[in-house]
């Protein structure tokens, strides 16, 4: 949730740049106006132009620091006043009219002003359903195996890894944790393959904290290499619950719209069992916003018919989609489905490949 | 069908077994195909055409089977079988003068004559990656593949090849390079050889000079090249690996001139116009992206919904779509849904209305200044 609130902050302190632009751009027309005025009186009373006092002045204009400063503030002043003014009026008339009241704008965000992706996925569509019946993930999709997953980390782990993989292990049922021992990728892959792993999930380290991880499914790809943020473990959390039990969670995936978002949401609910234990009241959440995917992990309760309460187990983490490789983990020879470019691809704000 | 299939003019093979025509005049895809027996053993693995006049494609899917596509008719209208699929995927498909050459993973090259069942059988090494054909020469081709060096044969003498490549000296620390081909293409207007590996090198062979080794050598990034095609401009030749990276290199000194941007995944096949400077890519993004090679612009992007291993271009203007085809055909297809696909393409133009923004506000300027220099000297 960090991270949603420093666009916020951004946005902010844009606004205010913003309205600082407009001051001066308002400025500028009734300088301009005004001056026209005095040229008119100035033709018709016979006075020199060269006597005309400028009628208005800029804030940016005054010389003296402190004395700018405070003009400015005070005109700032003076404009919130106004504003809050005009909201207050707007609220009444809304009020006055009832239920008659015209329906609310909505606020643009950059993702309701989201380019339009071709790729965004036709529930209908025969050919990506063919794709998608027919690709690595159709065994489990079709209930003939059952998810079995490897979670290790970079070569030696220090504090925080190691218990971030522990919580991980908690999160999603039939987990083993293994110590690394300095083992290459590439030999532990057959070895887990020949074990019936499906998963194999390595959590990069980096000056004690994590900040990657590897997703790697079993036994033919594909990969999938993510960058971790804001890790906040149990013990890090506010008003968590007691520990979660042994039940298969419910999975949520939201917001994987896109043919690219489609093959990463099916990587995700192939890391839970088929069937959660409605019992546990446990859910795992992965929710898509503009391309950072947000993984939660809650547990609900009904209380009347209206009303559920829930409650957060932790741990929480936000992952970013790096690449998309063909076949199991072979960052050298392996075949990339999909690469983040950040140069190339995020000319725009409003593009989105989730 | 037949309409359809007439207006396109690019055709692209795809890992789900369909063949795709896109029309780039007209802003649209088909599938070729029926869809109710799509299967991934008949994966699209290799594409060319048919006859001299372009009205025939043929298919070499991944099961064995070679398809007859006929562009004017729309439909297939013949299938053989060459091979069974247990020795690999198609790796490379030629016509010569009555007959068809396969050539399959595990380095068998066959030539299967039309009307009898005798079949010339050449064995090219033990994984080879692709085989082409001369195409001055049309019963030469070359082969290559994981350690496997370049051969050239020629088929009306199958016993031993005309050329074998020989490896590069041994490194540094004297051990020795590995070999891995991955695509290979003959130079018009000479007996050149360039092929890109899958350790990002670009080689030049020259058969008719004594040396067996490769006369250049140029290195590419640092993933392995996966696809290579020479655009009708004679010394350069274009490139692509697995990122996504296209690059177009110089064959004089081996320099990169350019590289085309906008691939978001591995290339997978990569074709230039025979005389326009066009090139057109594909891969596992599931795009076909068509470049233009002087400006290095991304001219058209069409999103084929799956991946996509080979892609084949007419000889023809690919942009302009053949006369007498097309005047029943606009009304049929204004509902078709294939329309938002290409609402994307338009989007290209955009960057060079802001240059031009950009000049002109530089003009105003420029004109400012001058206005005020003139000021001065008044």
């Amino acid at each position: 949730m960090d991270v949603e609130v420093q666009p916020e902050l951004q946005d902010k302190s844009k606004k205010q740049k913003k309205k600082m632009k407009h001051l001066k751009k308002r400025d500028k027309p009734k300088e301009q106006a005004i001056e026209k005025d005095v040229v008119k009186e100035s033709t018709t009373a016979d006075i020199p132009p060269e006597l005309a006092f400028p009628p208005t002045f800029s804030v940016s204009e005054i010389k003296n620091k402190q004395r700018r400063h405070f003009m400015f503030m005070k005109y700032k002043q003076e404009k919130r006043k106004e504003q809050l003014a005009l909201k207050k009026k707007r609220k009444k008339e809304r009020d006055a009219l009832g239920d008659k009241a015209p329906p609310k704008a909505v606020p643009k965000t950059i993702e309701n002003q989201r380019v339009y992706d071709e790729t965004t996925v036709d529930p209908e569509d025969e050919e990506v359903a063919f794709d998608e019946g027919t690709d690595e993930f159709s065994a489990y999709f079709n209930k003939l195996t059952n998810p079995k997953v490897l979670i290790t980390t970079s070569d030696r782990p220090r504090g925080r890894t190691v218990r971030f993989c522990e919580q991980l292990a908690t999160v999603i049922p039939d987990a083993h944790v293994y110590y690394r021992r300095g083992l290459a990728l590439k030999k532990v892959i057959p070895q887990c393959i020949a074990r019936d792993f499906t998963y194999l999930m390595v959590i990069n380290e980096d000056r004690k904290v994590p900040n990657g991880l590897v997703l790697c499914h079993l036994p033919d790809g594909p990969t999938a290499h993510f960058k971790v943020s804001s890790v906040r473990l149990r013990k890090e959390m506010k008003r968590r619950g007691k520990d979660p039990t042994e039940h298969s969670p419910e999975v949520i995936l939201n917001n994987f719209t896109t043919r690219l978002g489609h093959s990463i949401g099916r990587l995700f609910a192939a890391l839970f069992p088929h069937d959660p234990h409605f019992v546990g009241r446990q859910v795992a959440t992965f929710h898509n916003q503009r391309d950072f995917i947000f993984f939660r992990f809650h547990r609900y309760i009904f209380k009347n018919e209206k009303r559920v309460g829930i409650q957060e187990l932790g741990p929480r983490f936000t992952l970013k989609l790096r690449s998309l490789q063909k076949g199991t983990f072979d960052s050298k020879f392996g075949e990339y489905e999909w690469v983040h470019k950040r140069h190339e691809m995020d000319s725009s704000r409003r593009k989105f490949h989730l | 069908m037949g309409d359809k299939s007439q207006i396109c003019s690019v055709w692209v093979g795809s890992e789900t077994g369909i063949l795709k025509g896109v029309s780039l005049s007209k802003k649209q895809a088909f599938n070729f195909c029926e869809m109710n027996s799509l299967s991934r053993d008949q994966e699209v693995s290799v594409l060319c055409w048919g006859d001299a006049h372009e009205t025939e494609v043929l298919v070499g899917c991944s099961n064995g089977a070679v398809k007859t596509f006929s562009t004017e008719k729309g439909i297939f209208t013949e299938s053989r079988q060459c091979g069974d699929g247990t020795n690999g995927k198609f790796t490379g498909l030629a016509v010569t003068d009555s007959s068809l050459v396969t050539c399959v993973e595990s380095g068998l090259v066959q030539v299967w004559k039309e009307g009898s069942t005798d079949i010339v059988e050449i064995n090219a090494g033990n994984s080879v990656c692709r085989m082409r054909q001369n195409a001055s020469q049309r019963h030469q081709v070359a082969t290559g593949g994981k350690e496997t060096p370049l051969k050239v044969w020629d088929l009306e003498r199958p016993d031993t090849p005309i050329f074998t490549a020989k490896n590069v000296r041994n490194d540094w620390l004297d051990l020795q390079v590995h070999e891995w081909l991955r695509d290979l293409a003959f130079i018009p207007d000479s007996e050149k050889i360039v092929t890109c590996t899958g350790h990002h090198q670009v080689r030049v062979y020259d058969p008719s000079s004594p040396q067996r080794r490769p006369v250049l050598e140029v290195q590419f990034g640092e993933y392995p090249l996966t696809a290579l095609s020479l655009p009708s401009s004679p010394g350069s030749v274009v490139v692509g690996n697995t990122q996504g990276q296209v690059a177009i290199l110089d064959l004089r000194k081996g320099l990169v001139r350019g590289c085309l941007k906008g691939l978001a995944g591995s290339v997978r096949g990569l074709q230039c116009h025979p005389s326009l400077p066009l090139v057109a890519s594909c891969g596992l993004d599931r795009f076909l992206r068509i470049h233009n090679l002087e400006d290095r612009k991304l001219q058209h992007k069409v999103y084929l919904k799956s991946r996509l291993n080979c892609v084949l271009l007419p000889s023809r203007d690919p942009e302009v779509c053949p006369a007498g085809v097309d005047t029943e055909l606009e009304v049929k297809e204004d509902d078709g849904p294939g329309d938002e696909v290409w609402d994307t393409m338009e989007t290209v133009t955009e960057k060079t209305k802001k240059r031009g923004l950009e000049e002109k506000a530089d003009c105003v300027g420029k004109k400012m200044s001058t206005k005020k220099r003139k000021a001065v000297k008044k």
